[in-house]
């Protein structure tokens, strides 16, 4: 079939600046918004006469944008204000990824604003910067070239969207993020999303990448022979690439197969005849139409040799007539087509006088639309536009992933005619001792750190995952050299971690030194390991303790054997009578009470040791 | 190798092709097919594939003239309210064809037919006393000539200067509207074609004055309409950089509806028979005042310059040391204007002794004009006379809404 897909990968850095201003690279809620603003975007033409064919759809419907701003974003983001330089720390990062996944750093860095008007980007553009190219990564499925890595400004994030405009949030516009694309290389479902794994894996590897929900996104460039190259966006889950990459090549084929028909038939390019068509529907009873006509039109367009074609099926769920009026959606709600009739209450005879009224052979399909005759005109053009890119094969795009796997239209695939200098920003050179100092210290890749771990500390495989794709992974190795149990740190790190979390605990608040502190005294017998979340969640909750001071505190501290065995055979003498009773079995009632009296202060190991020697003891006295 | 090249670049085992763009220092800028630039030391081999495409600039036609509308004419000085963008070198060309204007904002063809012509195309920071002269005749021409209402597009940056000298050398009986851009107009956010349509608007309104017309807000929502005299540039980037100080502004223009509210008393449409006065005396100038300032700044001036108007601390001082200096200057013939650098408010030399030992030296009071307008205003009156008593009568007069009754 000859699939050829690339992946390109957006993740954000966690840097403490944005990339081109000094504001904090933290999300925020939008009812934390302090100010509001709105705007309105319009494209200016190049030399050439020439306008981006993605800037210039979008240039068509002219649209309002709000944008909330916050406490915690400035006129670089309002686009009040120019830019700041590039922000070397981000840079850094970028240079780390490059190098790490074998690739060729530039020898000097240049912004470019890319045009994107869907205000997205207050200004309108999004600047974006080429840092390196030429790499390549080895996956268990073979080699997969990167074909580049540039260095870009996250776009603003969008909150809602209706007739009276587009609300986006800035909080998020300008943190910096690298955009990894690899070469059309993948061939098959299965190795797209191994890459899309590994190259994730290499990013968190670096310790300097944001984790969660909406930091990293996946697009993919997909094409089948005689297809084209379409690029889908927003994969939120790795797990659906190989359904969104099948369900592609399924809508592909069948596109395909819908342009042999159109030949087959005879089919020409369609003429751009809108006719009025509302008196076809004066007396209709479909009260979408009734309503529109009110004020408005209903104007039609023939596709000649359409007829039957327009409610084929082309994806599950998604038929040819869905690719038209995908085309029509930013201009008006409802489109009609002739394969879907009878229908919403138009009758037979409303039908056969609309298709004399335009004229239609049997093999005809019409299209109408109800509402504003300059946006009803925009809606039949966009969909004439796309019926015709039919007769010619796939048109280039960039579509939007659906939930199911599928895929709709979002805009033209862009050219290269939207992309110029950001000249509020300096080049920046990258030295060679610059390029030397970042590989020298690049960081060990988590897949090389968990076979480490299961080999230094003898981890088990699940465990030493954990613990090496976690943050804490520095920490860990700190308090491995106090000579704690591994299997001990882990679980501590981990799961005590987000059960006290779920409790309501602030862990957030517990520092490097606070489970230094806990681990130390775990070391030298101090406190038993029954001790650790109590301690935990009393030092989140005072943060300025220390484990020390807080144990005895708490009086967490270990019972010394001495006072154990006294308050053991305190216990025995006071149930003797139990014990005659029970014999061996009064032991795990017995280990209950005294548990309840010295938990976390005493290793149970111990408690049960000593309490059954004292029950035989006193068995044997009976 | 020449700029326009489509090249092959070799860097150890990679290969670049792209098309070379100008560039300054130790790098070959290239632009690579995906549209991104970067730099490669120029020790790199480098293969020509394809000699520069020379490039032909498309021509489109005029618009049709619409007769029921109103002319307006389209004086440039350097300010762009339209641009072109060479997507290759992000180089902006201004456009002040009126048919390049309209294709870039359509909406204005539908307030007003229009006339354009380019009188100077220089950055603001290079007008000049002699070229406000330039500017005024030309404008005088254009209403003569029969316009409607007259926009100029200006730098902002000494927009404030320009039409201040215009609303003393010129009595309008049609809107002049000075317009400009905060944000470059090679962006898509660019604030060009909102002040353009608002500018436009008050160009075809019954508001036959000197008028700046710039955003009001951070948002796309409305333009405010200020008096020449009045208006002064406030921060260096934001899109509502321009304030009336110690005036209300003339109205607003809503971008939405294009309607325009005003707020204030203003000269009407066919109130007032067009003159020109563009009389100049450049030979004036600014100090400002600061701490410890050496009075001899004062000598300095006075030697070389007819005039001096002084942005003094608070209500209108300088240190005492200065009084001395000043009362020599004003013997020997300089004029001396007093304003202050608060902006806000009035100048009033009769609270503190130095305020009152600088009026005995002869100082002119300035009133509530902002510095910048004195200084025009004082090269305005020097190029019609030199008499002390004239002078500061007309200072303190209010000839063009610069200054507040007394």
């Amino acid at each position: 079939m000859g699939l050829k897909a690339g992946l390109e990968i957006h993740q954000q850095l966690d840097t403490k600046r944005k990339l081109f201003c000094n504001c904090p690279t933290e999300l925020r809620s939008t009812s934390e918004s302090t100010y509001e603003m709105c705007r309105h975007l319009q494209i200016a033409e190049s030399e050439l006469g020439e306008i981006d064919r993605a800037a210039l759809e979008e240039a068509q419907v002219k649209r309002r944008f709000i944008y909330k701003g916050y406490d915690t974003t400035c006129l670089v983001e309002n686009d009040e204000s120019p830019p700041l330089p590039l922000n070397p720390e981000a840079l850094d990062i970028a240079l780390e990824v490059a190098l790490l996944l074998d690739m060729v750093p530039v020898d000097e860095v240049h912004t470019m604003r890319k045009i994107v008007i869907d205000g997205s980007n207050t200004a309108g553009f999004q600047r974006t910067a080429f840092v390196a190219s030429d790499g390549k990564i080895s996956t268990d499925e073979g080699i997969v070239h990167i074909d580049t890595l540039c260095l870009e400004e996250e776009a603003a994030q969008k909150i809602s969207e209706d007739v009276g405009g587009v609300v986006y949030s800035l909080d998020r516009l300008g943190i910096p993020l690298v955009e990894i694309a690899t070469k059309a290389d993948i061939t098959t479902p299965q190795q797209a999303r191994i890459v899309a794994e590994h190259l994730g894996m290499i990013l968190r590897s670096t310790g300097k990448v944001k984790r969660g929900i909406g930091t990293i996104r996946q697009d993919i460039n997909i094409s089948i022979a005689e297809g084209a190259r379409v690029e889908i966006k927003g994969v939120q889950t790795l797990g659906m690439i190989g359904t969104i990459i099948e369900r592609e090549v399924l809508r592909q084929v069948n596109l395909l197969k819908i342009k042999d028909e159109l030949k087959r038939r005879g089919a020409k390019h369609v003429k751009t005849e809108i006719i009025d068509v509302s008196d076809v529907f004066a007396s209709t009873q479909c009260s979408m139409i009734k309503k529109a006509l009110k004020n408005n039109a209903v104007l039609a367009v023939k596709l000649t040799s359409f007829g039957g074609l327009v409610g084929r099926e082309i994806q599950p769920g998604r038929q040819f007539w869905d690719e038209l009026s995908d085309r029509a959606k930013r201009f008006v709600g409802r489109v009609f087509h002739t394969d879907e009739l009878p229908g919403y209450g138009m009758t037979n005879a409303e039908i056969t006088k609309l298709k004399k009224k335009v004229h239609a052979a049997p093999d005809d399909g019409i299209i109408f639309v109800a509402g504003e005759r300059s946006k009803a005109n925009l809606a039949l053009n966009a969909i004439i536009q796309r019926a015709n890119e039919a007769l010619e094969g796939i048109p280039e795009e960039t579509r939007k992933a659906l939930e199911d796997g599928n895929s709709a239209y979002m805009r033209p695939l862009p050219g290269a005619a939207r992309m110029y200098p950001e000249t509020d920003v300096l080049p920046v050179p990258i030295s060679k001792e610059l390029v030397k100092k970042i590989q020298r210290s690049l960081p060990e890749l988590l897949h090389e750190r968990k076979e480490r771990y299961i080999r230094e500390y003898g981890l088990n495989d699940e465990l030493a995952g954990l613990i090496a794709c976690s943050e804490r992974a520095p920490l860990f190795e700190r308090i491995m050299t106090l000579g704690v149990s591994p299997t001990l740190v882990v679980r501590t790190l981990t799961a005590t971690i987000s059960e006290l979390s779920k409790d309501g605990v602030p862990v957030q608040l517990l520092t490097e030194q606070h489970f230094i502190g806990v681990f130390e005294l775990i070391s030298a017998n101090k406190m038993a390991k029954e001790g650790i979340p109590s301690l935990l969640r009393a030092l989140a909750t005072k943060p300025s303790k220390t484990a020390s001071t807080t144990v005895s505190e708490l009086g967490l501290e270990t019972l010394s054997k001495e006072d154990i065995e006294k308050l053991i055979i305190e216990i025995v003498e006071s149930k003797r009578d139990f014990i005659k009773e029970r014999g061996t079995d009064a032991v795990k009632p017995l280990m209950g009470l005294i548990m309840e009296q010295v938990r976390g202060k005493v290793d149970g190991e111990l408690v049960s040791t000593v309490l059954k020697e004292k029950i035989a003891k006193a068995m044997g006295e009976v | 190798m020449k700029v326009g090249d489509r090249v092959k670049i070799k860097r150890g085992n990679i290969t670049h092709t792209g098309i070379v763009m100008p560039s300054k220092g130790d790098f070959i800028v290239l632009k690579l097919d995906n549209g991104y630039n970067i730099g490669i030391k120029k020790d790199a081999k480098t293969f020509i594939l394809e000699k520069e495409k020379k490039i032909v600039p498309k021509k489109t036609s005029a618009p049709p003239i619409n007769p029921s509308l109103p002319t307006v004419s389209i004086l440039s000085t350097g300010g762009t309210i339209a641009s072109k963008v060479d997507y290759r070198t992000g180089a902006v060309t201004s456009q002040f064809d009126v048919e390049d204007i309209l294709r870039a904002i359509p909406e204005l063809g539908e307030i007003a037919n229009f006339k354009g012509e380019v009188i100077y195309n220089i950055l603001s920071e290079n007008m000049r006393a002699e070229y406000w002269q330039t500017l005024a005749r030309a404008i005088a021409a254009e209403i003569e000539g029969g316009a409607d209402g007259v926009m100029i597009t200006h730098g902002t940056d000494t927009m404030g200067y320009t039409a201040a000298a215009l609303s003393f050398m010129l009595i309008t009986p049609v809107p002049i509207v000075l317009v400009g851009s905060q944000r470059s107009a090679d962006r898509p956010s660019s604030d060009n074609a909102m002040n353009a349509v608002c500018a436009t608007k008050v160009a075809t309104s019954d508001i036959a004055e000197v008028t700046v017309v710039m955003h009001a807000t951070m948002s796309d929502d409305y333009c405010l309409i200020h008096r020449g005299t009045r208006v002064r540039k406030m921060h260096t980037s934001r899109r509502d950089a321009f304030h009336s100080i110690n005036a209300r502004p003339i109205g607003k223009v809503d971008y939405a509806t294009r309607e325009i509210e005003t707020f204030v008393e203003y000269k009407k449409r066919g109130e007032q028979k067009l003159m020109i006065k563009d009389h100049i005396e450049p030979k004036c100038s600014l100090v400002k005042f600061y701490p410890g300032a050496d009075p001899s700044i004062v000598d300095h001036y006075a030697a070389r310059y007819k005039g001096l108007v002084i942005e003094g601390t608070g209500l209108g001082h300088v240190s005492t040391e200065w009084v001395p200096h000043i009362e020599k200057a004003v013997k020997k013939g300089v004029h001396i204007v007093m304003t202050s650098q608060c902006l806000g408010g009035r100048i009033c030399d009769l609270v503190y002794d130095t305020g009152r030992d600088l009026l005995e030296a002869g100082v002119i009071e300035g009133g509530d004009m902002l510095p910048e307008t004195a200084l025009v205003k004082l090269m305005w009156i020097l190029g019609r006379t030199d008499d002390p008593d004239e002078v500061r009568t007309l200072m303190r007069k209010n000839i063009a809404g610069e200054i507040s009754g007394l």
